[in-house]
This record gives structure tokens, C-alpha cells and sequence, in this order.
């Protein structure tokens, strides 16, 4: 079967395969299309998510559960920023609109970024090379910055406004797509590419590669890979604030518990996809968001299993995930 | 003045104590071998001077410098390359790539890598390969390959011929006495005909303690002592 799906473009076809099986059950080609967006939008916000997850795993062998309080922060910073930006945010001028929206995603990476030092610095470094209290103490870490959202911004669901170019929907046939779902795809494409650039066209990501494969050697070459993986971490912990940032755009409603609600399904697209490989965490995203999606509408009252049941069927195929890194 | 000086050094893993007061002088030049049977220390011993393990009594100088307790980034730099057992090599990157991250900046002293070419030319072949596609050998060519990409001053190797076909094993041989022209190498070998090919000055490790250090011609000449130390007769 490997062999087969080797030769036809391997596992990256997964989600075509998914959406033709999908286009066939569903019948309405704009029902289909429009779940499909939808699922890609889904997919591309659990990929900036995940994919600092994935490269902090692969890199250090940390497990960090807390991983998901940075989207959290992200999301709550970002809501923040566009609550004090009423004013360009319902402008005409879709300038001004993306101004806002740039600027509230650029303040929550910020935030991302001193949180991923710090949060490195704090609470990781005491406990590399143990699992176990690795789990512990980052699942109590997302519990403090889960309480410390409560304090700052108490515990009611918080409204978030979306700018005025991306409400309402792009209108073409009978096809109705949420203008702000197309936003997410192509923002997610932008972040996808200038990950893959820095990872296999600079110095600093031959290193990350390597450092994946075998911290040991590369610092045998002459290399510190510790400050490279607080570089990786920052990274990872202002791409999860983005996503964040973008996921309370999204749901437009977000309460501080929304870390907790993300660690699983983040955990589940980093597992499909294979640890360490940034290719695997955005199959490992589409697949998700698509399934999501699909489910959601054929059987609804089997959207919660249907990602828990996919990774199920994807492990007990690949026990590594789809394209994990090589290890 | 010697490339490395080993005194008294005492390594622990975990509960275990694996290096008994370890210690042997590598002279400036050569290939200098430490034998021993399995599980005797060797690769502890390289691992510690590379700085994986700090020991916790003793000193390693190398140059008159000590660098036990010294990152290993740091002690790498300092002109220490590293060829473990397992080669180290990177799989999802190619050959190029590999070599790419051995050196300093990023770039190739272009007469040093013909004359890596010449030593190994199927790098040459597979400069864009994935290293993980090499067959065992063509690993071990890149493996060392990437420790003399740039000048080193001191090279450890551990067990180069693990596994490989004796035909390259015999390649093995003649690129390093090549090398080590004008680069120490502390060699790590089980197999006593390709040490003693090379090799000039010698100990031997058991238990963890250094039971003999000498000439490695002295060493082949005495088979009693090879029988007691390594279970082996030339």
C-alpha cells in the first residue's frame, strides 16, 4: 500500500483524497466547497499552532503541554488591541482595516515571543531530558496563565471584532465563503512559506534540521544548540499567538479556557503529522480541519470523535505519523 | 608539545562509575589507538574528552589547554572534530549539506574539497543526494569527510571499520594515513590488523582502567600480551 501511494504522490495527497471522498458523500458541489474553505481555514490556524510544538519536540524532546496558553494569550492580546482600534477597524478604507488587523497580530506575536523566553528560560529549562515532570509542569503552567487570563480579563466570553473588509461573505454562483476564511488560507500559505524558506534556504534552518535529526552531532560540529532551540522556541510560542490572534477573529468569541480546548487537538494534529517536521504538521492541520468539517455536516453528533477516530486509523497505520522527521 | 594530555580522569553515568583514573598522552601528529575489548571504556573515553560527559575528577588538555568541563560546541571549535561510531550523519540532509554545517561559515575552501574528492570520490557522485540513500561505507567516507573539512587539530574516531567491506576498509586505511599527514588522530579500533596498519603509539583500556600504553609495533611483537589484554593473536 506504501508502495502504491509512494508512486502517486505519497501521503501529501491525503487531503485531496479526503476532499474528493467528502465531494462524493456531500453531492452539493457549494455545500462542498464551502466546507472545504472552511476546513482549510480551520486547517491553516491549527498549523501556526502547531507547528512551533512540533519543531520545540523535535528539537529538545520536550513535551510541552502549555504550548496552547501562548495561542490563548494571543488570542486575548489580539482582542485587546482591535477592542482599542474601533475606529479603523469600521472604516471604509480597507487600509486602515488591515492595519488594525496587522497591528493586533503583530502586538500578540510580541507577546508570544517575550512569553516563549520566558517561559523557556522559567519553567523548561529545570526540566529537560524528563518527560515526565516536563508534562507537569508545563500542563500546571497553562493552568496559571489560563488563571492569569481570568484575572486580567475575567472570566465572561469576549467579544471580538473583526475588521470591516473581512465581514460578510465572497458571493460567486450559488457559493457563499466567509471573506475572513479566505484571509486565514492565504495568511496561513504566507506563514507556510516563509517557515519552508527559513528552514531549507538559510543557515539557521539547515541547523534546525539538523539539530532534529541529532542535537548531539551538531553540536559536536562546533554549535550551541541551546540557543538555538530558545530561537525555535520564541518562534514557536509567536506562531501560536498568531494563531491564536487569528482564531478569536474566527470565533469572535473567545473565553480563557480556549488554551486548554486547543492543547488537544493541537497535540493531535502534531501526532498525525510526526513530530519535528513542519511539512507533517500542515498535513496533519488540513487533515484535521477538513475532518472537522466534513463530519461536523454529514453526521454532526459524531464531530467531536471525528479527529480522535482519524488519528486512531492514521497511527495504527503509521506509528510515527505521516512524515515525521527523521530521527 | 602534545595534542592531548589524559590525567586521572574519572567518569560516572549515571551511578556507575565507567573511567578508573584514566590516563595516556597522545603525541603532536600520527595516529594514536586505543584499544580495548567491548564495553571497556573506549567510546566513554572519547565521549568524554569531546565533553558529552563532564568527568568528575582529572583533566584533558589539549594543547596544554584544558577543556574538560568545556561545552562541546566549545571544545569543537577549538579544533576537535568528532566521528562517532554511529557516523553522526545527518539523513534527511545531503551530502552537501552535511559538509555545508561542518564548516565555519557556510562556504568551502574549494582546494580542500578536491582534495576530499580525492580521498573519497563517491561524495562526489552523491554531493546531492540525501545521506540517509549511502550505503554504510559511502556514510563512513562522509562521516570522516566532514571532520577534515576544515582544519582540525585533533581528530577522534571511534571504530571507523565497524561493519564495512574490505575493500573499504582498505580505502579507509590509505585516507588516513593521509590525513593524518598533518592532523592527530586518536583512533578507537577493534579491528588490530587496520589499527596496527596505522597506528604509531597506543594503550590499551579494560574495565575502564588504561592496563598499557606503548609502541603498537612493541604491542603486535608480544602475543602474550595481546592474548591477556585483548583475547587475540596477530
Amino acid at each position: 500500500m506504501n508502495q502504491t501511494l509512494n508512486r502517486l504522490g505519497n501521503v501529501n495527497l491525503l487531503p485531496l483524497v479526503l476532499a474528493l471522498i467528502a465531494f462524493g458523500l456531500i453531492g452539493s458541489p457549494s455545500v462542498w466547497l464551502t466546507l472545504t474553505i472552511a476546513g482549510l481555514a480551520m486547517g491553516m490556524m491549527l498549523f501556526l499552532m502547531a507547528s512551533g510544538l512540533s519543531l520545540v519536540f523535535g528539537l529538545m524532546d520536550v513535551l510541552n503541554f502549555g504550548h496552547s496558553a501562548f495561542a490563548s494569550l494571543g488570542a486575548f492580546v489580539a482582542a485587546t488591541v482591535l477592542a482599542h482600534m474601533s475606529g479603523w477597524l469600521g472604516s471604509e478604507s480597507w487600509v486602515l482595516n488591515l492595519a488594525a488587523l496587522m497591528l493586533a497580530i503583530g502586538v500578540a506575536v510580541l507577546f508570544g515571543l517575550i512569553g516563549g523566553f520566558l517561559f523557556e528560560r522559567i519553567i523548561i529549562r529545570p526540566v529537560y531530558r524528563d518527560h515526565l515532570r516536563q508534562i507537569l509542569i508545563t500542563i500546571g503552567a497553562l493552568i496559571v496563565i489560563e488563571q492569569l487570563i481570568f484575572v486580567i480579563w475575567g472570566g465572561s466570553p469576549l467579544n471580538v471584532a473583526r475588521p470591516r473588509f473581512l465581514q460578510g461573505s465572497f458571493v460567486w454562483g450559488n457559493v457563499s465563503i466567509e471573506t475572513y476564511r479566505i484571509f486565514a488560507v492565504v495568511l496561513g500559505v504566507m506563514v507556510y512559506a516563509a517557515l519552508y524558506l527559513l528552514l531549507n534556504r538559510t543557515r539557521v534552518g539547515l541547523l534546525v534540521r539538523a539539530g532534529v535529526e541529532n542535537r548531539e552531532m551538531v553540536e559536536a560540529l562546533g554549535f550551541r544548540v541551546g540557543r538555538l532551540f530558545i530561537g525555535v522556541f520564541m518562534l514557536g510560542s509567536a506562531l501560536a499567538a498568531m494563531g491564536g490572534a487569528m482564531w478569536a477573529g474566527y470565533q469572535q468569541l473567545i473565553s480563557p479556557t480556549l488554551g486548554a480546548q486547543m492543547m488537544i487537538v493541537v497535540f493531535i494534529v502534531v501526532i498525525i503529522g510526526g513530530l519535528g517536521s513542519i511539512e507533517g504538521t500542515l498535513l496533519g492541520a488540513l487533515m484535521v480541519g477538513l475532518i472537522d468539517n466534513y463530519v461536523g455536516f454529514l453526521m454532526p453528533k459524531a464531530a467531536l470523535a471525528s479527529n480522535m477516530v482519524l488519528m486512531m486509523v492514521i497511527l495504527m497505520w503509521r506509528p510515527n505519523g505521516l512524515r515525521p522527521a527523521v530521527k | 608539545m602534545n595534542a592531548l594530555e589524559l590525567n586521572g580522569i574519572e567518569t560516572r553515568i549515571g551511578r556507575y562509575n565507567v573511567l578508573h583514573e584514566v590516563s595516556f598522552t597522545v603525541p603532536e601528529g600520527g595516529v594514536f589507538v586505543l584499544l580495548g575489548r567491548n564495553g571497556a571504556g573506549k567510546t566513554t573515553t572519547l565521549r568524554t574528552i569531546m565533553g558529552f560527559w563532564t568527568p568528575h575528577a582529572g583533566s584533558v588538555r589539549f594543547r596544554d589547554t584544558e577543556i574538560s568541563g568545556l561545552h562541546t560546541s566549545v571544545i569543537a571549535r577549538k579544533g576537535v572534530a568528532f566521528v562517532p561510531e554511529d557516523m553522526g550523519i545527518f539523513r534527511a540532509l545531503t551530502v552537501a549539506e552535511n559538509m555545508t554545517l561542518a564548516t565555519a561559515r557556510g562556504q568551502f575552501d574549494s582546494a580542500r574539497l578536491d582534495w576530499i574528492f580525492d580521498l573519497f570520490p563517491a561524495l562526489k557522485t552523491f554531493w546531492n543526494t540525501a545521506a540517509g540513500g549511502l550505503s554504510g561505507g559511502q556514510k563512513q567516507m562522509l562521516a570522516v569527510a566532514r571532520a577534515i573539512i576544515e582544519p582540525r587539530a585533533l581528530i577522534l574516531i571511534d571504530e571507523p571499520t565497524k561493519g564495512l567491506a574490505p575493500a573499504i576498509v582498505d580505502a579507509m586505511a590509505e585516507a588516513f594515513q593521509e590525513i593524518a599527514r598533518d592532523t592527530t588522530i586518536l583512533l578507537v579500533e577493534q579491528n588490530f590488523e587496520f589499527a596496527r596498519a596505522l597506528g604509531r603509539d597506543m594503550a590499551v583500556i579494560e574495565d575502564g582502567r588504561i592496563v598499557h600504553t606503548g609502541s603498537i609495533e612493541a604491542f603486535a611483537e608480544d602475543t602474550e600480551l595481546q592474548t591477556r589484554l585483548l583475547s587475540l593473536s596477530v
